[in-house]
């Protein structure tokens, strides 16, 4: 495809820009606001498995917006939606690594260190 | 030799070299924070104890960075919007002020960091801190990489304007990728490290 060929292809984007512009401003807006609500739950100063799962929950939405509408990952290609999809696959087991590997919330089991202790002792 | 697919996309990818170019570096950076965080959630999970983040860190100035971040985007996609519009002039304007927002919320850091180290508490004061200062370190200099070639593209590397606007065009798009990456960590970073 030559320049001007390109050249057309970016004016009749351009058509479309000022929709675009406008959805920004809505997201922007919902950023805020999601920033907003993040703030004034941590306020409130639930428990940590509830204040996670918030926290989580909108930081998530606020990052979905921008991926989706700054990135304009609603509208890609296939191949990049290939990549991430391998990326997001391997990045939930780098977080799950750590979740997995431990019991009952706790790294150490409370039991543990005590026998470890008398082992110890022993020698 | 021209590099190739710089404006016109291939066809088997149905992409230019540039776009794919960079989603595989943020595919990288993916990673690379993931461990991190990763990092995070065994330590905290190992502590027997850990501090709320409210409790160490200054949340407002957080809260006022994070909207800092969040309007930078918002520029920035005007910026790239203002060069698909063919309006120079405008793509100038949004671009600066991007520049100036990561500015802005590297001073604020600068202050963040400075109180720490005045009281003493650097990196090796505990572990919620070691993490704090390696996640939002490692933050920051992606904040300032970002602003050194977002202000190569607002200063020198606009010339390319003149000459091909579509491939300068596609240029601050990609750069735009990067920045927004960067607020989607601090996104995340920001209720992890200052809010639980």
């Amino acid at each position: 495809m030559s320049d001007h060929a390109a050249d057309h292809s970016a004016d009749d984007h351009a058509v479309d820009i000022d929709k675009h512009v406008r959805v920004y401003i809505t997201v922007f807006v919902a950023l805020m606001v999601l920033t907003i609500i993040t703030v004034a739950i941590s306020y409130l100063h639930l428990s940590v498995l509830p204040a996670v799962t918030i926290a989580l929950f909108v930081a998530i939405v606020k990052g979905s917006l921008v991926a989706g509408y700054f990135m304009h990952l609603v509208s890609e290609k296939k191949l990049i939606y290939a990549v991430l999809a391998l990326t997001v696959a391997f990045f939930v087991v780098l977080l799950a690594l750590p979740v997995l590997t431990h019991e009952n919330g706790f790294w150490i089991p409370e039991a543990a260190a005590p026998a470890a202790h008398t082992d110890a002792e022993h020698k | 030799m021209d590099i190739p697919y710089t404006v016109e996309v291939r066809r088997d990818t149905g992409l230019n070299n540039g776009k794919i170019g960079i989603w595989l570096f943020l595919a990288s950076e993916v990673m690379l924070f993931g461990a991190l965080f990763a990092s995070y959630i065994l330590i905290r999970t190992g502590s027997p104890s850990w501090p709320r983040g409210s409790e160490m860190l200054d949340v407002p100035l957080a809260t006022f960075n994070t909207i800092v971040l969040i309007s930078s985007s918002v520029t920035m996609v005007m910026a790239w919007a203002s060069l698909m519009r063919r309006q120079f002039g405008k793509f100038r304007l949004y671009m600066g002020a991007t520049i100036l927002f990561g500015a802005v919320f590297l001073v604020v850091k600068y202050f963040e960091y400075s109180h720490h180290f005045a009281i003493g508490e650097g990196p090796s004061h505990n572990n919620f801190l070691a993490i704090y200062f390696t996640l939002t370190g490692l933050h920051m200099l992606h904040v300032f990489g970002g602003m050194v070639v977002n202000a190569y593209f607002w200063g020198p590397g606009a010339k390319l304007y003149q000459t091909n606007p579509v491939w300068f065009t596609n240029r601050v798009e990609h750069s735009g990728l990067f920045w927004h990456f960067v607020d989607l960590v601090w996104i995340f970073l920001f209720p992890t490290l200052y809010l639980l």
